[in-house]
This record gives C-alpha cells, structure tokens and sequence, in this order.
C-alpha cells in the first residue's frame, strides 16, 4: 500500500510541472501573437484597402477584407415561380442574367446559408439555394432587411495598375536604384577603407580620431543643412543625384563601427602573414580581411540601401524642382497630396512603396539583424 | 564593445606618458593608417566641420538663397529675432513636450517586447521576433500613409474597433490633442533596432550570474531587477540617447501627415518643420541657420547632461570598481 500510494505522490508534480510549463508557453505565444495581430493589423489595414473602392471602403456594412455583396445570377432559361403572399397568390419571373444579392439566412435548423433574395416581402420573404436552384423558392418568416448580406471577395487589381501607371513606376524605381546602389558603392568602398585603418593600424591620435567618429552620430543633420545645401547649390548639384550618393564616398560613423568591430575578431597573425609575404596592406585588405568579412559587408550594403530607399528628406530638398529624377519615397507624397479622397490609391502606392524594402529584408534577415546589434552591444 | 561604451571607456583611460617618437617601422604604418581614414577626414571636414562653422556665419547674416549677392551681415539680430519670435517658442514647446512623453514610451516598448522575445518558453521566437521587427524596415513614406489611413476617424481600422468595443474613437491626426498620442502610436512602429539591440543585450548576460542569484534564492523578478536591467543598462542608454537625437529632430512624419500648414491648427508644427520652412519655403537661410545652432546647443546640452548621468545607472562590464 505504501508503495502505490507514494507513487502517484511523486508523479503527481512532475506531470503538473510539465503540464504548467506547457500552459506557460501556450498562453505566452498566443499572447505574443495577439500583440503581434494589433502591432501589424496597419499593414492588414494597407493591404485590404488597397484592393477596395469608394464604396467598399465608405460603406460601413461591409466587412474589412475586400468584398462586394454577393449575387446569384439567373441561368438558363425564363422561369415564373408561383408564390402566396397574405394568402394571395403572386408569381415571379426569373429571366436570364438577372441578379439577386445573397444574405445569409437561418434555415429551420438554425444553419447559416448564403440564399438570393427573390422576393421582398414585409414579414415574409422568398429565396433561392444558389446550389439548387431547381428547388424553387424557399419561404423565410422575418425582415429581410435585419439579414446579414453575404459578401465575395473583389479584389480592385486595377488600384495597382493605375498606381503603377500615375506613379511612372519604372521611371521612379530607376531613379530610386541609382540613388541606392549609388550611394551603396560609395558606403562599401569608403568605410571599408576607414575601417580597417581603425582596426589594424597603429598611429597617433587614433583614440582622439574614433571619439570624434563615435561623436559625429551625436550631431543634428539639420545644423549642417544649410551650409551643406548652399555648397551643393554653389557647386551646380541642387537638382541632380551629386547629393544624395557623393557624401556616401566619404564613409558614416554606425558602418565603419560595425566594420572594425567585425575585423577586430579576424585573427591579426592572418594578415601579418600576408605582409611578411610581401602583401601591401591594400592587397591584404583585399584578399585577407574582406573575404572573411562577407556576412558584414552584406549587412552595410543592405542597410544602406534600405536606408537610402527610405530617405525622404534628401530627395525632397535636393530633387524638388525635377520630378523626372525623383525617387519612389517622393514621387508617392507628391501623388498623394492629390489623391487623399482616393483612400484606396494611397495604400496600394503606400504598399508599392515597402515591397522592396521588406523583400530584401526577408532574404537577407539574418545578416541585417545581427548588424544592427553590432554597434550597439557590449562584446 | 558598443559605440558609447567604447567611448566612455576611451574618454576614462589614463593619459600615457610622454609621446615617444615613431620609429621608421612605426611611421610608415601611422601613414598607412591615415591613408586609410582619409575618406572620412575629408568627409568629416566638407560635411561636418566647416558646415558647423559656416552655419555660424551664416547666422549673422540675412542670407537668402534667391538673391545671394544682396547678403550683409546683420549682427545679432537673427538671434534678437529668435528670442522674440513666437513661432520659436511654440514649435520648441511642441517638441519638448513631445520629446518628454515620446522618450519614457520608446525606451519602454522595446524593452517590454525585448523581455516578451526573451523569455525562455515561447514557441516560435525566431519568427516572431522578425515579424515585430517588420515594421522598422517600412519606408517612413509609406509609414505615415498607412498611418493616415488606419487612423481615419471614420474608416480606419482603430476607431472600428474602438467603436466595436463600446469605446468612443478619438479625433486622432484631426485633433490637436490627440495628434501627439498618434504620432507616438506611429513612433512605436520604429523601435525594431532598439528590440534587437535590447534583445542582444539580454542573451550576453552570462547565465552563470542567474543561476548564482537563484542559488541566493532570488526570484524572476529580483533578478531581473538586479541582473538583467544592470547588464542591459548600456544597450538602454545608447537606445535613448538616438531617440533623444532623434526626437530633436523630428521632422518627416509631422511634415507628411501635418502637411506645410503644419495641421491641425499647427500642432504639428516641431521645431525642426519651423526651421525647414525658413530655409525652404521663406528662404531665409540665414535665420534657418540661426535656428540650426540653436538646435545644436540644446541637443549638445542634453547629450552632455545624459553622459553625465551615465555614472548613477549604466553598467559598463570590465570597469575597475564598478
């Protein structure tokens, strides 16, 4: 007796230790996930609405994804139904292409189905089983108007069109391309190169020189505008790409801390070997350091050219007198402008707008959120 | 190391004795060393420094764009005509005010999601903490429109729900009260980096100093109080100090969704749109660039003050008798 009665003692708390760790970790993920349903329900808001129109989006009966009101449309041949209404005889015809919006309506056994309305009646209204339409009319006792329509999904692919169109997407998507992987160019070569004369070299002042980078991020870009906007104009590129890719040439404080933090864990010796074979430290740099250095060189060019297909400001002050040169994030504020009464126009430019950026961030995740952990992370 | 805290640990190292002189080995490495940062010594030249000291000529003059060659110098008066300027005072008062309700909120949700992505029973981390990352990557472009829209007092999705719930829907970007709260919903979308950096932060923590507390009998919460926001402390720090910069110069999202009329009834009217205006709508570059210094020393002043504060609650990991 003492052993069977101890050991269901012991099983006891391990069981419900396995089962309060399990219900744990069911109610914290399915809270994460319902935070994360409100987090992102913008984005759901953007995509439903960018496939409706007007009268989807004003008409408050219907429903949040992209649907119209369903109908049953008559086939075959002219068909009269026969029917008694406050016990009168009535009759109705049904030709073909006719139209019926579906509701959906209790049968007699409480079920929901999605039935066309024939007949309106007050107190009394008459149906037909778009499955079976042979069946003739089924006779339904309420308002028909206190029934929910039933809705299909439409989806408005023409916003998308029409955006594409208005937007001279391909022209603005060029435009936004040069000014990236311009500017990418520039980012990779110029903060490569500073990086590594941070990272292996030794000279004076170079304590002095990393505070002053580190310092720089500290500094407001609207202190500099002017004086940076008066040269720009001095020098004949106000209205060109000049401003918004030449400055990148010149290496930004996060890319070059994130490079040197990565080339101080590449092993010293590797390219001391190098140089005693006769390397220069270019050619070191270049066959030593970068090839080991994939993964972070990746996450500067996506950075800078996420960062780059974002930017608004620079394009805005630099390229507002030529629409022909501008860039996607420009190009859809100025359309919006007009179009704010055409809701569904401004979310489906509004997502054309992100699809590139959150592609290449899902391609290239991993290298992209280990990089922005770098320059902000003890060790 | 991190960027502040490599700084702060460079900036508190001891002086070395005297300089020795660079032997022949030594000298061509400091020049190659040199070559190597010259990019950003130019850089830091043409589009720091002497920006920084051209925009302080600049503000003793009347400097306008249209017609450069009528410029003179005008002494002090771009500042007499700061300090008596109400639109000054209205649009600095609209930014620290927002800055001061913005920064508790976007220290803490990042940190909240942080501690929620951590925690050790949770199914599915890895995607889930990609998908609370999303947002961040959103073009600020397409951030405000989607905003706008989801916002819409009769069609947007929030006052649906809020409405659904039996709550009544605020005004949101009509209203020159609730514009601000909007504005930090929409904010909330831009902590990802902040998330993960937090996040980092919280898996470096050596798990032998948990289990060295429970041994102590700490509980969760002790140690979390104890151990983990002590550790995070510089991750928090540098998260605060770029949302503090940051703030300073709010600029895109109030000059999107306020447009140049700065709606509602100039609520969104930040410091920073007030100084765009100047430069680009009135073209007085020189009173812009008056506006600009006068924004660097407040942002110099706070980020001093912050690194003063440094001492009282960030932990730097390896200091000596700290």
């Amino acid at each position: 007796m003492a052993v069977q009665s101890s050991a269901p003692a012991q099983s006891a708390p391990v069981l419900s230790m396995r089962m309060r760790n399990f219900l744990i970790a069911a109610s914290l993920t399915l809270f994460s996930l319902l935070l994360l349903t409100a987090f992102l329900s913008p984005f759901s808001y953007m995509a439903a609405t960018s496939f409706k129109d007007n009268d989807q989006i004003t008409d408050p009966t219907s429903p949040l994804w992209p649907g119209r009101p369903a109908v049953y449309v008559h086939k075959g041949e002219t068909v009269t139904y026969d029917f008694a209404y406050k016990e009168k005889a009535d009759s109705v015809t049904l030709n073909p292409g006719d139209e019926f919006d579906l509701h959906s309506v209790p049968d007699e056994n409480g079920n929901l189905r999605s039935w066309a309305l024939v007949v309106k009646r007050r107190g009394v209204s008459f149906f037909i089983d778009p499955g079976n339409p042979g069946a003739g009319l089924i006779e339904w006792e309420g308002e028909w108007r206190t029934l929910q329509p039933a809705y299909q999904l439409s989806l408005r692919w023409e916003n998308f069109v029409k955006a594409w169109n208005d937007l001279k997407f391909l022209r603005v998507l060029r435009n936004t391309l040069i000014i990236a992987i311009g500017g990418d160019i520039g980012t990779l070569l110029s903060c490569t190169l500073v990086a590594y004369g941070f990272s292996r070299f030794r000279f004076p002042g170079k304590d002095v020189f990393l505070v002053i980078l580190i310092s720089s991020i500290i500094l407001p870009g609207f202190v500099t505008l002017i004086p940076t906007y008066a040269l720009f104009q001095r020098l004949g590129w106000v209205g060109t790409y000049a401003p918004l890719i030449i400055p990148h040439f010149f290496a930004n404080a996060y890319n070059v801390f994130l490079l040197r933090q990565y080339f101080l864990t590449i092993p010293k010796e590797m390219d001391e070997a190098a140089m005693i074979d006769g390397a220069s430290p270019f050619r070191t740099l270049l066959s030593v350091i970068l090839p080991q250095s994939i993964p972070v060189v990746v996450a500067v060019a996506v950075f800078h050219f996420i960062w780059a297909w974002n930017d608004y400001f620079g394009p805005l002050i630099y390229l507002s007198t030529k629409p022909e040169l501008q860039p996607l994030s420009v190009a859809i504020q100025y359309y919006n402008q007009q179009y704010v009464r055409q809701l569904f126009m401004v979310q489906a430019t509004a997502m054309l707008g992100l699809v590139v950026p959150v592609v290449i961030f899902f391609i290239a995740q991993r290298a992209f959120m280990r990089g922005v952990v770098v320059t902000g992370v003890e060790k | 190391m991190s960027m502040f805290g490599e700084l702060t640990s460079i900036l508190q190292r001891r002086r070395r004795g005297p300089r020795e002189r660079l032997t022949g080995l030594a000298r061509t490495e400091a020049r190659w060393g040199l070559l190597f940062l010259s990019p950003w010594m130019i850089g830091f030249l043409v589009f720091y420094l002497l920006p920084m000291g051209a925009a302080l000529v600049f503000s003793f003059t009347n400097l306008n764009l249209v017609h450069p060659e009528e410029t003179i110098f005008i002494g002090l008066e771009n500042y007499r005509h700061l300090f008596n300027d109400p639109q000054v005072g209205k649009s600095l008062s609209i930014t620290v005010r927002f800055l001061l309700i913005a920064t508790p909120i976007g220290v803490a949700w990042p940190l909240i999601l942080a501690v929620l992505l951590n925690s050790k029973s949770l199914w599915g981390k890895q995607l889930l903490r990609t998908l609370y990352f999303l947002p961040s990557i959103v073009p600020i472009v397409s951030v405000a429109y989607i905003w706008n829209g989801f916002l819409n007092t009769q069609t947007g999705w929030l006052n649906k729900f809020l409405e659904a719930v039996g709550l009544p829907g605020p005004e949101w970007l009509n209203s020159t009260i609730w514009i601000y709260p909007a504005l930090i919903l929409i904010g909330l979308w831009g902590v990802g980096d902040s998330m993960l950096r937090t996040l980092a932060g919280m898996q470096s923590v050596p798990t032998e100093l948990y289990e060295a507390a429970r041994v102590d009998g700490a509980g969760p919460l002790s140690s979390f109080w104890n151990i983990t926001i002590p550790m995070i402390s510089p991750m928090v720090f540098y998260n605060m100090l770029l949302l503090i910069i940051g703030l300073f110069q709010y600029f895109v999202l109030a000059w999107i969704i306020g447009g140049p009329n700065s709606n509602p009834a100039e609520s969104t009217l930040f410091y920073n749109v007030y100084l765009y205006k100047n430069a680009f709508s009135y073209s007085n570059m020189g009173y812009a660039a008056t506006l600009g210094w006068v924004l660097f020393f407040l942002v110099m002043a706070v980020t001093i003050v912050l690194f003063g504060t440094q001492r009282y609650w960030v932990y730097y990991a390896g200091e000596d008798g700290r």
